[in-house]
């Protein structure tokens, strides 16, 4: 791990929500994770956990409440200066999870996939976009026929494609996939898995993978954490988490995964967790370093008697 | 074909050569192409399918909610009830308007559990009452009983707090409660059907697994069918007795849950199947059935899976397969499965992953 360079680096993020004059949603509650460069970090967690709140203050699509989040040397929590902005949006990107709702439905393809160039004046040409636009279309597997229409001509799978187009172009060094495969059927959904893989051994593109669906999340992801009101309750490689999961909450995610297997199906029972029922409070809680990389959030003792069933 | 009665319960549901197609400003669309099902009492079946496939305007159809330009243009669908009382009515839901339908039997003997449990609810009213009115509508009793139905409906689907839950509103509820609301709601009448049109799609994994170990327990409670329409093999396996699986508007392979599990014919269900990501398997790369489904507002020629399908025969091209008996209550639609047929090995990746599903089962070969 350590020979690899750090790109990103989040440090005790806090992201609140004022509700009403007085109370307040701690929607991310301190966390602290990093991300290094070519690997695919998966965060999972239910809705409500925070997860996508935390990739959206991660691309400062949010004012962070608190922490540090430093991307490839550069600090992007606090007031953004004109330099690290323009660095941050031409660097990172974001691939939504609606690829209905977030592609303009009055610009044709090429327009939407070429806006961030222009924006950002990265072309010098006419020229230089239209073979950029070109050469993305053609890495997302679309013809370059289709750069000519309009969103609502493509189906699901080819809109996330779209999608994925437009957050490559800038040739970003991080991808923020928020829940991007959700909306897919299961067969579109490899196809676009596949797709994000070859293009990371391609082009040695980072990605932030945010799903609730930790069978996907295994797919794609080196490490992976996992969210639970706020907090990341349990972090480690894929490996770590699916074989030694040490928090209840992972336990009772990793139990809830269907298994296209009948006759084992219908005997499993789901494990619940309900986090006031085990008396578990995350703010007491400190990490716990199992290995380099396997770390959970928790007391002392919560540690000895989950570890200890564990074993 | 003989006829092998699935188990000694009577049939409630029986689909004939449902044909049904949507008229669009570009053409008509066929959407359904001759669709042959049955239900059985206290059964579960699921009908899977990719999005467009026309497992939702099947169950649409059932309900008298099929969209204005949809046209039934030949088949049957025969519902057999139960009356209270004892007699047994047999009704054609294709001769019936969609008005008689929904006065006569919706709600009552057939309700359905919609994806979205936020647009499925009246946000300007009391989860109580948007759970009484379907009794009051339906029945004639006092408000009070209703009331006490209602509580009593609540309790059983799993809120914890039902006196609680009636007096509020459905965003005060998580999404989890509120797809247990709308299952109260679907009960409320006691029917005999209950469509399930991808109940769990909007919900958390967690979550997900506790909705359908409830909608089971009420089932085996009450000795409803259950229909569930999804795309998530992981829930079928999980609820299904019976599976259907439907490509562009056809049945292609349909049998016992086990039968099509652990011994796929159809093409289509092996690129399923090898698509749904196994936590247990290590390999890195997804298999993903190439392409994408046809558009229905072309005439079909021959197989609609062939143009995706790497085993395709020529006669694939040419000709739409007929329903092949392979065993049990097995069938698909595929040439592979004709005695002239080349023989077709099952993909080495699926092989080795039934062989282990197998075993973990304690299936021997």
């Amino acid at each position: 791990m350590s020979e690899k360079k750090l790109l990103l680096k989040v440090e005790g993020l806090k992201q609140y929500f004022p509700v009403g004059r007085k109370k307040v949603t701690k929607a991310v509650d301190g966390i602290s994770f990093e991300i290094y460069e070519g690997e695919t970090y998966g965060l999972v967690g239910e809705s409500g956990s925070g997860k996508s709140t935390t990739g959206r203050s991660i691309i400062r699509l949010y004012e962070p409440t608190g922490g540090k989040i430093i991307f490839d040397g550069h600090d992007i929590s606090g007031k953004l200066s004109k330099e690290d902005e323009r660095y941050l949006r031409t660097n990172m990107a974001m691939i939504f999870q609606d690829p209905m709702a977030c592609l303009n439905p009055r610009k044709k393809v090429k327009q939407i996939i070429a806006e961030g160039l222009e924006i950002h004046g990265l072309c010098k040409s006419q020229e230089e976009i239209d073979q950029k636009v070109n050469d993305v279309l053609d890495k997302v597997g679309l013809s370059r026929e289709q750069a000519t229409r309009f969103p609502h001509q493509f189906s699901g799978g080819q809109r996330q494609r779209v999608g994925i187009a437009r957050a490559l172009v800038m040739n970003p060094k991080l991808v923020i996939a928020d829940e991007c495969i959700s909306a897919l059927d299961v067969s579109i959904q490899a196809q676009v898995v596949n797709l994000m893989k070859d293009i990371q051994d391609e082009m040695g593109t980072t990605y932030l993978f945010i799903a609730h669906d930790l069978s996907m999340v295994k797919y794609i992801s080196d490490r992976i954490g996992v969210m639970h009101l706020g907090h990341i309750v349990e972090t480690g490689t894929t490996d770590e988490i699916f074989a030694n999961p040490i928090h209840p909450y992972t336990k009772s995610l990793l139990s809830a995964i269907p298994h296209p297997n009948p006759i084992v199906e219908k005997q499993r029972k789901a494990i619940t967790y309900n986090k006031d029922e085990e008396g578990v409070d995350y703010t007491a809680g400190h990490e716990h370093v199992l290995t380099e990389t396997h770390r959970v959030l928790a007391t002392d003792e919560e540690f000895a008697r989950w570890s200890g069933q564990a074993a | 074909m003989a006829k092998v009665k699935r188990d000694k319960n009577e049939r409630v549901l029986s689909i004939r050569d449902l044909s049904i197609s949507f008229k669009t400003n570009f053409g008509v669309v066929k959407a359904i192409r001759g669709v042959r099902l049955d239900l059985f009492q206290g059964e579960t079946i699921a009908i899977v399918g990719e999005s467009g496939s026309g497992k939702s305007v099947t169950v649409k159809t059932m309900m008298g909610i099929l969209d204005s330009n949809g046209v039934i243009d030949s088949g049957s669908i025969v519902y057999t009830c139960k009356e209270k009382d004892g007699t047994i009515n047999k009704y054609d839901l294709v001769k019936m308007s969609q008005k008689d339908i929904r006065y006569k039997l919706c709600g009552k003997h057939i309700a359905m559990v919609f994806q979205d449990p936020m647009t499925s609810l009246d946000p300007t009213m009391q989860i109580g009452k948007q759970i009484m009115e379907p009794i009051l509508e339906h029945e004639n009793v006092p408000k009070s009983e209703a009331a006490a139905r209602a509580l009593a409906l609540l309790d059983e689907v799993g809120i914890t707090e039902p006196e609680k839950c009636f007096r509020q509103y459905p965003h005060e509820l998580s999404g989890g409660m509120r797809q247990r609301v709308v299952i109260a709601i679907a009960l409320a009448c006691d029917p005999d059907i209950l469509i399930c049109d991808e109940p769990t799609t909007a919900l958390d994994v967690t979550i997900q697994a506790k909705i359908l170990e409830k909608i089971k327990e009420i089932q085996t409670k009450k000795n409803i069918s259950v229909i569930y329409i999804t795309h998530d093999l992981g829930v079928v396996a999980k609820v299904a007795d019976y599976v259907a699986v439907m490509y562009a508007g056809r049945i292609v392979e349909k049998g016992k849950i086990n039968e099509v599990f652990y011994d796929p014919r159809h093409p289509y269900t092996w690129g399923l199947l090898s698509s749904m990501p196994d936590i247990d398997t290590d390999s890195h790369r997804l298999f993903a059935i190439p392409g994408s489904p046809p558009n229905l507002m072309e005439e079909i020629v021959g197989d609609a899976f062939a143009p995706r399908n790497p085993y395709a025969l020529n006669i694939d091209y040419r000709e739409a397969p007929p329903m092949y008996d392979v065993g049990g209550q097995h069938r698909v639609a595929s040439w592979l499965c004709d005695p002239h047929a080349p023989k077709v090995e099952l993909p080495e990746e699926l092989k080795v992953r039934i062989a282990k599903m197998k075993k973990e089962a304690g299936i021997d070969e």
